[in-house]
């Protein structure tokens, strides 16, 4: 009987014990430097509230692994709290009938007064939210080590043609102008910028927003396939596979001079204790000042059974998106707040400049959604439109007419 | 005494059965039931996750109009045809040549199947290394002086499905070769001493009378390479991601990257169903031929 009684008190605090901690486990692809260290801040606040955190992190900087890993999740009815999953993807995820709503915190914090349109549009299904942004990426950003610049003497370039002047300069001074990391969503991000930079912002929404089939093939598209395939010989062989963050070690390194990569590179500058305005340099990519490409990290929530893993969900929402959270991640992250009531203060120049950019241009009208980071097309389309670019890029007997036509094709995709 | 001999009839009648059960009905399920549920999917129009409502052979469609497809498919005969016949023939040769009684043959036939004990990942991990034009053979040439050495297959768009065959052939020849030389040891010696004596040369008597009495092992192993073959994932995904772009993709890695990164879960299984057609091409004639033989004693 005291036995009995002991079991019965054991199991009721086992019980209260597991309602009170409940467990939040986090699907992100948050893996290199300094992304892992924005990561474990999260970890940090949502155990100060007293959740337990479950890292679930996928290796793979463009995180098609994390989404395998997610579907088989979600497939066998486990699906985690949260995942990290942005753009159209969440409209895709919410047709599948698998998202939950987190529109009650939404509405008590008021999040609809603190996001612009444009990024608080992409967080809901059918008008309620169930994703929660962390971040703005721009992603048309030109990283440059101006110390070997200067020892070529060439000058930080503004429009494509400088671009290539600075490039031979670089060349002949016996140091690698660009380093580039050869994967397929790298290709699209470099091609992205090189687009934007020669065709403009509307011919950019044109081709990539719209898939309008005329702009995709026409004589804009061809001479931004030239402009992007004359950037091959200012890379190296071994790029084929490379990784983002190596190709930004490179720059780091004084290996090679110049990065075209969002900003999520400046966290590996930072993180190897470089000074922004100092050891290295943050410019639009060459004529693409007034326009700026954003790609923003959101973590979507999951439909849960269980009430305490919901109060962690809930959590792990308001955390998300609170003024202590966004500063000091993006800070580690190297991205701006979404949260546009910030003060910008303890950022730094490049944040600062990111932070003006993206207001400025929201409302000029040149913000544009990152095609290659899945905030403009489906992602079955986004993965053809890869492939015609880094076809193009690999192959070098196709003609940059052919490449536009495959390009259009590619648009097409369902 | 009528009691036990039922009992033991009983057990020998129903003790098999309820030990195989188990696993005849795991390989029901999870690989017969699976196959039937991606032929199902192949016909619908599956996106992120499946869905069930039929759509005929639209995934077949899109299969084949897809560029990237076609390319897989081509690397597939390249790599098969180059991949079996050289693992074959280096294969034989090795063993040909350790049948001769050489000395410390235990340790060279270790040597040779060791890269077997290795996985397809670590192969494919390891030439990358070694083939990449910045680290391995066109570095270490460069090294030594030889600064007009190119070997950069590993980055070239036309050449990246070879660097592939490279590695699989040095980790699979080694196995290839140890089943040859069991095979070879298994011949009766006194035909080929009855050969010797009527004077028949050595390659001879190899060509007319050793190696037809190696035919199954011949099939054997053919049955065993062209399913690494047609399945080769792990390597291409180490070696090379299936780039440079999508150059060396095959079948498998296209499978893989349209059911689950691209979300085109329809379109991922219409692949996997041709990829088993092209097995069940290969396995079926071949098992009736030996399953027919087996009826006729």
């Amino acid at each position: 009987m005291r036995n009995l009684k002991l079991g019965l008190m054991a199991g009721s605090m086992a019980l209260a014990f597991s309602a009170q901690a409940a467990e939040v486990e986090v699907l992100h692809y948050w893996t290199s430097g300094g992304e892992a260290k924005a990561a474990a801040e999260l970890k940090k606040m949502m155990e100060g509230k007293g959740n337990k955190w479950k890292d679930f992190a996928v290796a793979g900087g463009g995180g098609e692994n994390a989404m395998t890993a997610l579907k088989t999740r979600v497939v066998s009815g486990n699906p985690p709290a949260a995942a990290q999953i942005k753009g159209p993807s969440i409209q895709e995820w919410g047709d599948e009938g698998v998202l939950g709503s987190i529109d009650a915190v939404a509405k008590k914090e008021g999040w609809d007064k603190v996001l612009p349109p444009v990024v608080s549009n992409v967080m809901k299904y059918k008008g309620q939210y169930v994703a929660a942004p962390v971040n703005v990426h721009r992603v048309n950003w030109l990283w440059v080590n101006p110390e070997l610049l200067k020892k070529a003497n060439a000058k930080v370039p503004t429009t494509w043609d400088e671009f290539f002047v600075t490039a031979a300069a670089l060349q002949k001074a016996g140091i690698q102008p660009l380093a580039y990391g050869g994967q397929p969503w790298q290709d699209s991000t470099v091609f992205e910028s090189v687009a934007l930079g020669v065709g403009g912002v509307d011919f950019y929404k044109k081709a990539f927003v719209q898939l309008d089939p005329a702009t995709m093939s026409g004589p804009t598209m061809v001479k931004v396939l030239e402009t992007y395939k004359k950037l091959k010989p200012f890379t190296d062989k071994n790029a084929a596979g490379r990784e983002w963050n190596l190709a930004t070690s490179m720059v780091i390194n004084g290996k090679a001079a110049m990065q075209f990569m969002g900003d999520w590179a400046k966290g590996e500058f930072l993180a190897a204790g470089k000074v922004p305005g100092k050891d290295f340099l943050c410019v639009a990519a060459p004529g693409t000042a007034n326009a700026f490409t954003f790609n923003i990290d959101s973590f979507a929530m999951f439909k849960l059974k269980d009430a305490a893993a919901m109060k962690g969900q809930n959590d792990l929402a308001s955390t998300l998106m609170s003024p202590a959270f966004q500063e000091v991640f993006n800070l580690n992250k190297g991205s701006i707040p979404a949260r546009t009531d910030l003060k910008m203060d303890k950022f730094d120049e490049c944040g600062k400049k990111s932070a003006v950019d993206f207001k400025a241009t929201a409302a000029k009208g040149g913000l544009v959604p990152s095609w290659a980071h899945g905030m403009a097309m489906k992602s079955a389309t986004q993965g053809a439109v890869y492939d015609a670019v880094t076809q193009f890029w690999n192959n070098d007997k196709m003609s940059a007419k052919d490449a536009a036509s495959k390009l259009a094709a590619a648009a097409k995709t369902k | 005494m009528s009691t036990p001999n039922a009992h033991y009839g009983f057990a020998e009648r129903w003790l098999p059965r309820l030990v195989l059960a188990p696993s005849f009905l795991l390989t029901l399920v999870f690989l017969y039931g699976f196959i039937a549920w991606n032929g199902y999917l192949s016909f619908t129009n599956s996106r992120l996750l499946p869905n069930y409502e039929w759509a005929g052979l639209v995934q077949y469609a899109t299969l084949f109009e897809n560029e990237r497809w076609w390319v897989a498919v081509r690397n597939l005969g390249i790599f098969a045809v180059l991949f079996i016949g050289g693992a074959m023939a280096i294969g034989i040769t090795l063993a040909i040549l350790l049948d001769q009684k050489v000395r410390g043959e235990g340790a060279i036939r270790t040597l040779y199947l060791y890269p077997m004990a290795l996985s397809f990942v670590v192969t494919g991990t390891a030439w990358k290394w070694m083939l990449n034009p910045g680290l391995g053979l066109e570095k270490l040439m460069h090294d030594w002086g030889f600064t007009s050495f190119t070997f950069d297959w590993l980055v070239n768009s036309e050449m990246s499905i070879y660097t592939v065959v490279i590695a699989g052939l040095w980790q699979s020849s080694g196995f290839v070769m140890a089943l040859f030389l069991a095979g070879l040891r298994g011949v009766d010696d006194s035909i080929i001493k009855a050969a010797q004596i009527d004077g028949a040369t050595l390659p001879r008597i190899y060509w007319k009378i050793i190696l037809p009495a190696l035919r199954p092992v011949v099939f054997s192993t053919l049955m065993i390479l062209s399913h690494i073959a047609i399945k080769s994932f792990d390597l291409v995904m180490a070696l090379t991601g299936g780039g440079p772009g999508f150059s060396s993709d095959l079948p498998a890695t296209f499978m893989y990257s349209m059911a689950f990164t691209r979300g085109q879960t329809g379109l991922g299984a219409a692949s996997a169903m041709m990829m088993l057609a092209t097995v069940a091409a290969i396995v079926v004639p071949y098992l009736y031929s030996e399953l027919r033989k087996d009826s006729h004693g």
